[in-house]
């Protein structure tokens, strides 16, 4: 078979446009599933491999003031493997050449040598030396967002005296991958930052000598955290515990695996839509490909070749068409799983990093291109080595045209011929016309699925940003303080609205389903930062008696409107009441649950108090109010609405912009092989007929209107139905992508649609022009020569 | 004289949308080992249909054709492909080679499945292009590709060679020269050889003319003597 494998070779050099432009339609399918899986798999491991070697732990709880004795009780708890006891305290910060203030959380190191669990990946200098109280270790973004490096200084405001704290390293920390401040959703490097400092140093400054107010363990192999937090909390409890939680809820790591989670989604839906629309396209190019090739492979019969020979060579031509895709899709793929991994490890400062592409991608995609490539060929070889060879040989016979209704209707008298051709040419094989419609929709649809997240996540930052809160600055105080507090916040420069909010930890149960998370207060008239429903875009006031729940969470805990959920505080007493559900509301954020105000704190037997104060500020006094905050002892954490904001778009929307783009480009890609093919395999198959229309005296201009004519009246046809293909993946999509920290409000804006349409209409105007130099090179003697 | 092909009352009806053919109606025909038949016939007579059958590229609607003691009628689509492979060689009008393939190659495209073939080089130096065998059908004359056909089709040492208008696409000159190609394969080779053309000249070359018209052979005239090709002309 020497001869035809060097037909094989020489066709695929001879194809080498139409080889690219498939194999550039399997590559993107390949690249967009090895991106996406490599990177899913590549972060995993990493995450399971920093956790492992800095000994992250599996159960962390906080507790008021807990004699250090408590430790031995803790470690003598049925599978507790170590105890790691510290103080852990927020204080505000006074960075130098930052007027804005700055939070702290401060967690103690051990006086002697490294902590046993939730190690440091020290990056520069040193750990603290034994008995330097004023040594300050420093989380890395934070150290970087301000500049600061071992030997600089900073203020802390501990409990009410400022101290000048000396940074001696620079270190992460597997506990905070996501570092965020008190109520925060974002991480906020500049304004947030975890401070390790001696643990003798930080008690005496809260005044916990002795003491600790937070405690983590690491639980022997196989031991489920859940059998462990009943026994800590017990132990805890006398002592102002206020819950222990698996390494699950915990906060860095609940935050690393959501976005591990959203990865996911994306990860397995979009690349599955892609590849089963790249496998689709590759299967109806390459059939039309192999149509061209009817009169070879009755030829390739008449010798005697056998049908099984015949579908052999052209399974070898496809394979190399999908091999060449494959390759180049392998390469592209692993390339951008690469960044794209690079790029989540500097978000989460992974100081370690394992990346590989991923093998079992490799293998599905290349699996599943090779599988549509060779089903795409063989079906019209079939068809193909049925016929006699002298039929297969022959041109095939002239299709049978009808005159439409549309060429006989009044206006359609007036058509010109060309047009004529274009519309019966449709017409006449309308199964083939809607496969390259469809293909040409399919690539518009995962445009237009690319480019609404931005949509989608603007529309979420404006409904979460500016509908739902309307206060500039939140204030978060170090304790509950009492209501008066209020009227000193008033008084402070360029304060035009004061108003008070209480978040506890909570427990809402329904039967066997429980949901540990924040209960807010909300004050009535509450304006700044109201219950927010998204569906009516209104506030929505407190209830004197019963909760608010967001739909997540109502659907989380099977409840509607008028059901009964325990409420757990978990703080103080702890105390327990039962609640009826008397509203939801909408949130793409989070999982909220709300209460009045008052029922927070008659629960908690406390007199009418605060612990978050909303501010709405004179931005022109802003700069004075800082630094009043600064120094106020009772504020340990100052959190700005437009520092959300931009951390927001910073973290969230930047990292699933490169994503989206990588996604994006590999569409364009997709949708100019399509266009690229279905105009180059029109050309083969007619290009008889346009040589005659030449010779016949047609310009080159007419004869390229009927070619390309029909493939731009397929794309008028194929815009509209791409658009909606697009929406119905969005919406998909959306459905899928729901963790409970985002949910995806599925928004399209008209300009996405617009824009998906220009890229098609690019990548067609750019396909459609090399055809166009083609046919304009056709050789007309040659062409007529050949066949009667 | 044995008769490698027999053919009776071949029948073939053809329909293309709502065009219905009678392209043949009941031809009979008998080719001697051997001998060379030029089969005459104006355009539509059913010629090129009749060959097609002959050579197992298509089947009959009605009617039988056997080569030796196999019945070709009812052989199945692998019998069909055996026969193509093993027993005939054909040579289409407008050539039909492979255009990524050499001359070399697409004459080995056959000798590579053929259970006796000759050396593709020596193939085509019978038809005199010893000269241009690593040469690409589009570097080569109607004339040389026709040629190339022919010693693609004599190559594997067949015991029919069919030829469908072997000069139709060639002027007069290149005509003769792909002729004398055809007559030297018979005498030197001595495979039977059927001819169609609508060129009556032709006729002069032949032991036999057939002539066909209306789908049937309507006469067959034995020819006394042959003429070598380079005294034809037209």
């Amino acid at each position: 078979m020497r001869a035809l494998n060097t037909k094989v070779i020489r066709d695929l050099l001879h194809l080498r446009g139409q080889v690219v432009a498939v194999g550039l339609v399997i590559a993107s399918g390949v690249a967009v599933l090895i991106m996406s899986l490599s990177t899913l798999e590549a972060l995993q491991e990493t995450t399971d491999a920093y956790y492992d070697r800095y000994r992250l732990a599996h159960v962390f709880a906080g507790v008021k003031r807990a004699p250090d004795r408590l430790a031995d009780r803790i470690a003598e708890l049925p599978g507790v493997q170590t105890v790691q006891t510290r103080v852990v305290k927020y204080a505000s910060l006074d960075v130098p050449g930052f007027s804005e203030p700055v939070t702290g959380q401060f967690v103690s190191l051990p006086e002697q040598g490294e902590p046993l669990l939730n190690k440091l990946a020290l990056r520069t200098g040193r750990l603290i030396e034994p008995g330097r109280h004023d040594e300050v270790v420093l989380n890395e973004p934070f150290a970087q967002a301000h500049g600061l490096l071992p030997g600089d200084t900073l203020i802390g405001v501990l409990n009410g005296t400022r101290r000048t704290l000396q940074v001696v390293g620079i270190a992460l920390s597997p506990e905070f991958i996501y570092s965020l401040g008190p109520g925060a959703l974002m991480p906020d490097d500049e304004r947030f930052g975890v401070i390790w400092v001696s643990r003798d140093a930080l008690a005496a400054a809260f005044d916990l000598q002795e003491s600790f107010n937070s405690v983590t363990l690491e639980l022997n192999r196989g031991i489920n955290p859940e059998f462990v937090i009943p026994r800590l909390d017990a132990i805890l409890e006398r002592f102002g515990g206020i819950g222990a939680i698996a390494r699950a809820d915990q906060l860095s790591n609940w935050f690393v695996m959501n976005e591990m989670d959203q990865l996911a989604t994306i990860s397995k839906i979009l690349p599955t839509i892609f590849l089963v629309i790249s496998a689709f396209l590759t299967n109806m190019v390459l059939a039309r490909l192999i149509a061209t090739e009817r009169p070879q492979i009755g030829l390739m019969k008449a010798f005697g070749y056998s049908n099984l020979e015949v579908g052999l060579h052209y399974t070898k031509l496809v394979l190399g068409i999908a091999l060449v895709g494959i390759v180049i899709g392998t390469a592209v793929g692993g390339w951008f799983g690469r960044i794209n991994t690079q790029m989540y490890a500097d978000l989460f400062r992974f100081p370690l990093l394992l990346y590989q592409p991923s093998a079992s991608a490799v293998a599905i995609a290349s699996g599943l291109s090779l599988l549509a490539a060779v089903a795409g060929a063989m079906g019209t070889v079939r068809r193909a080595t049925s016929l006699p060879p002298a039929q297969a040989m022959q041109p095939p016979a002239p299709p049978a045209f009808q005159r439409g209704r549309l060429t006989r209707s009044g206006p359609g008298r007036w058509l010109d011929q060309p047009t004529r051709i274009i519309i019966r040419n449709i017409a006449r094989s309308p199964g083939r016309s809607a496969l390259t419609a469809t293909g040409i929709a399919s690539s518009v649809g995962l445009l237009v699925l690319a480019l609404q997240w931005n949509d989608s996540l603007d529309y979420l930052a404006r409904s979460y940003f500016f509908d739902a809160q309307r206060q500039h600055v939140m204030v978060g105080l170090a304790d509950a303080q009492s209501t008066t507090v209020l009227r000193e916040f008033e008084h402070m420069p360029g304060v035009l609205a004061v108003e008070p909010m209480r978040i506890t930890s909570a427990e809402l149960s329904v039967g066997p389903i429980t949901h540990r998370g924040a209960l807010s207060g909300v004050a009535d008239q509450a304006r700044l930062q109201p219950i927010y429903d998204d569906i009516r875009h209104a506030a929505v006031p407190p209830p004197a008696d019963g909760l608010v729940l967001g739909t997540v969470l109502a659907e989380k805990l099977g409840v509607g409107v008028g059901d009964q959920v325990w409420v757990k505080l978990l703080e103080g007493r702890r105390p327990v009441l039962q609640l009826p559900v008397v509203d939801l509301v909408e949130t793409y954020i989070a999982m909220p649950a709300y209460v009045h105000i008052n029922v927070l704190n008659r629960l908690l037997k406390e007199r009418p108090s605060v612990e978050f104060i909303s501010l709405l500020v004179d931005r022109s006094e802003e700069t004075r109010l800082f630094g009043k905050l600064k120094e106020l002892p009772i504020v340990a954490a100052v959190m700005l609405r437009q520092a959300a904001i931009d951390s927001f778009y910073d973290n969230v929307v930047e990292h699933l912009m490169v994503f989206i783009t990588m996604f994006s480009a590999l569409a364009c890609v997709l949708g100019f092989g399509v266009t690229y093919n279905s105009a180059r395999i029109a050309l083969s198959e007619r290009g008889r007929e346009l040589a005659t229309l030449r010779v016949l005296g047609f310009s080159r201009g007419e004869t390229s209107y009927i070619l390309l004519g029909e493939v731009a009246l397929l794309i008028v046809i194929a815009l509209p139905i791409g658009c909606l293909i697009g929406r119905l993946l969005s919406e998909l999509m959306a459905a899928a992508f729901n963790t409970e920290l985002f949910r995806v409000p599925l928004t399209i804006e008209p300009s996405t649609y617009g824009v998906a349409v220009i890229i098609a209409l690019s990548a067609t105007i750019v396909s459609a022009a090399i055809v166009r130099r083609r046919v304009d090179k056709l050789d007309l003697i040659e062409v007529l020569k050949t066949r009667e | 004289m044995a008769i490698t092909l027999q053919a009776r009352g071949l029948t073939k009806i053809y329909r293309t949308g709502e065009v219905v053919v009678h392209a043949l109606r009941g031809a009979d025909l008998d080719l001697h080992d051997g001998e060379l038949v030029v089969l005459l016939g104006p355009s539509g007579s059913g010629k090129s249909t009749l060959l097609n059958i002959l050579g197992g590229l298509d089947v009959p609607t009605a009617g039988t054709v056997s080569f030796r003691d196999h019945d070709l009628t009812n052989s199945d689509e692998a019998r069909l492909t055996e026969y193509r492979r093993r027993h005939v060689g054909f040579v289409f009008q407008f050539y039909n080679l492979i255009p990524s393939l050499t001359a070399r190659e697409n004459v080995a495209l056959v000798t590579e499945i053929a259970a006796n073939p000759m050396d593709p080089a020596d193939a085509l130096a019978l038809v005199g292009l010893a000269e241009r065998i690593d040469h690409f059908p589009a570097q080569l004359s109607g004339g040389e590709q026709q040629r190339v056909a022919i010693a693609r089709a004599i190559a594997k040492q067949p015991e029919i060679l069919l030829c469908d208008e072997p000069t139709g696409a060639l002027d007069s000159e290149t005509g003769i020269l792909v002729l004398e190609a055809i007559d030297q394969v018979n005498r030197e080779l001595g495979t039977t050889t059927a001819v169609i053309t609508h060129n009556t000249v032709i006729g002069s070359m032949a032991d036999r003319v057939m002539y066909i018209a209306d789908g049937l052979i309507a006469r067959t005239e034995p020819n006394p003597e042959r003429r070598p090709p380079h005294e034809l002309s037209w």
